[in-house]
């Protein structure tokens, strides 16, 4: 395409990122009011950090989501690449189309459902089991694997697809065992991609309010939950000085990740 | 690859089942056991419902559905839920399209930090998103104060708990994923198509919408349901930004979960939904699958 912007478009551009940035900006500026009222400038202030850190609610809430996240991408991560792989490389076994669609289920599914569904089975289960008793930070941990494993596969597979089969084959044809061929050959060359799917499937879990809130008990509360009954019961600084925080760890994942991207295309030469 | 031994089979048979049965097990069963449910009764006990097979006889009812349709709420909170969502859906295209397309217009240095911005959002937390519009739209929120400020109005417009704040929170959360299927169809275009329809005296207007915008017809269909989708069942953008006029039906699902604590309703709720939905569900899949051979 000709690289040139019309007025038009160069305004319409404009305007679509002022809209995209505005609100959060808004969150940022007032993060460092001295107000106690979110919505009144009064001087600029840290205090609403300090105060933060010191709220032992939102800092367990905090660290039971890291943990959650932590483990769920882990997990994630494992069964999405092996289906990114087996939907890649395995062109035939019994059910491979409908191992296709039901990687896509939870993909396509309103999260609503997703959670319902899976805190109705964590029930039965229990009914039928005695496992798990309860529910906390394991069943949260189990829902987001099955979530986050979908995304994670999406990007594997894409992955998997991109890149020159020939050095896979040459190390097949020279007698390698095909799990050494994919130690060794396949898995550092979707290095990269293996940290862009964890990355997913960690933010993916620490965002997550409604699934989280379906498949839990009374022993584990996280983030998104505490942020959410706090923004109920009306606006708060803290947690303004909280988005900022989270934004700014979020936009340096993004600019890594993005650099880990920009050097396999380099590499991939694609 | 013909000469695999027994190890190497079973190593593949275990590459293949180890997500197969996962799957099986947490989300087909758990959709199968929603349908089960949603055909029982409320009930006092955990669990809260009536057993599917009870004194050896299937005690399924469809009383449930029948309630549905009997109170006006659910067919008006489903009606809404579409009617919402395709709205802020259109909403998306007409703010996404221009920007989709300037991006791939901009010059090649500026591009990737163009997309690198719109991606920004969509991976930080959709909560905080929503939080933002509530500090701009609420009474004293920083819009109203704004406009009283400059002199425009004396009294704080209503701008929260209405249907306007829900299409601006669906809008504004949704967006990027709608940017980013037109941008990947856009950039594929090539660019001596529309050389073509210049040599042969096409103006550029006329040449964005007899080439351009047919072609990226894709992209358009790609957006428009993977945000429509999950816009139907929201229920953090109703709770938050609309009253109690916009109930959508995922709210509705939450409540009768978490407040009424009626499963088998809730289940039913669901099951519906996904009958609405399974038509736009499996044109996307297919659109995210069609890279599979």
């Amino acid at each position: 395409m000709s690289n040139r912007l019309s007025p038009f478009l160069a305004v319409m551009m404009a305007l679509g990122f002022a809209f995209l940035y505005g609100p959060i900006a808004s969150v940022i500026v007032y993060s460092f009011n001295a107000s106690r009222l979110v919505t009144v400038w009064a001087g600029f202030s840290v205090r609403w950090y300090g105060e933060l850190f010191a709220n032992e609610q939102i800092m367990r809430a905090a660290l039971t989501s890291f943990e959650i996240a932590l483990m769920s991408a882990t997990g994630a991560l494992i069964l999405g690449t092996a289906t990114g792989f087996v939907l890649s490389r395995y062109r035939r076994f019994i059910g491979r189309y409908f191992f296709g669609a039901l990687v896509t289920g939870p993909l396509v599914m309103p999260e609503v459902i997703t959670g319902l569904s899976l805190l109705l089975l964590f029930v039965a289960m229990e009914q039928l089991f005695g496992w798990p008793r309860g529910r906390g930070i394991s069943t949260i941990v189990i829902a987001h694997i099955t979530l986050g494993m979908a995304y994670v596969s999406v990007v594997i597979e894409a992955r998997l697809s991109a890149f020159d089969r020939s050095l896979e084959e040459a190390a097949l044809d020279l007698g390698a065992r095909p799990w050494k061929v994919f130690a060794v050959i396949t898995l550092p060359l979707i290095a990269p991609a293996l940290v862009a799917g964890w990355l997913l499937a960690f933010t993916l879990s620490f965002d997550d309010l409604v699934i989280a809130s379906f498949t839990t008990g009374p022993s584990a509360t996280t983030l998104p939950m505490v942020i959410f009954s706090s923004v109920r019961l009306g606006l708060s600084p803290q947690i303004n000085a909280l988005a900022t925080i989270l934004l700014v760890v979020v936009a340096a994942f993004i600019l890594i990740s993005a650099r880990l991207v920009a050097r396999t295309r380099r590499s991939a030469g694609s | 690859m013909n000469t695999l031994t027994r190890g190497d089979r079973w190593r593949r048979r275990a590459v293949i089942w180890l997500p197969y049965g996962w799957l099986l097990l947490f989300f087909l069963v758990p959709c199968l056991i929603v349908l089960k449910i949603s055909l029982a009764d409320q009930a006092m006990g955990i669990p809260p419902y009536t057993p599917l097979i009870a004194d050896g006889q299937i005690q399924a009812s469809i009383a449930n559905y029948q309630f549905l349709t009997s109170d006006s709420l659910y067919f008006f909170a489903y009606g809404n839920a579409l009617l919402f969502s395709a709205g802020a859906t259109l909403g998306c295209l007409l703010i996404g399209y221009p920007l989709a397309y300037g991006i791939v217009r901009a010059p090649l240095a500026w591009r990737n930090a163009l997309l690198l911005l719109v991606i920004l959002p969509f991976w930080s937390s959709f909560l905080i998103r929503v939080y933002a519009w509530v500090g701009l739209l609420k009474g004293n929120g920083l819009v109203n104060n704004f406009l009283i400020n400059i002199g425009l109005i004396h009294e704080p417009l209503a701008l929260i708990n209405n249907a306007f704040a829900v299409y601006v929170g669906l809008i504004y959360s949704y967006l990027p994923y709608m940017v980013l299927p037109l941008y990947a169809t856009l950039e594929k275009l090539d660019p001596a198509l529309l050389e073509a329809a210049s040599d042969l005296g096409c103006r550029p207007a006329q040449a964005f919408w007899r080439v351009t915008f047919p072609l990226s017809w894709p992209g358009v269909v790609a957006g428009s349901l993977l945000v429509f989708i999950p816009m139907c069942g929201e229920f953090i953008i109703p709770d938050l930004l609309g009253g109690p006029d916009n109930l959508m039906i995922g709210k509705v699902l939450w409540d009768e979960f978490f407040n009424n604590r009626d499963w088998p309703v809730a289940s039913a709720v669901a099951v519906v939904m996904l009958v609405l939905l399974v038509v736009p569900m499996g044109f996307l899949r297919r659109f995210l699958t069609s890279d599979r051979a």
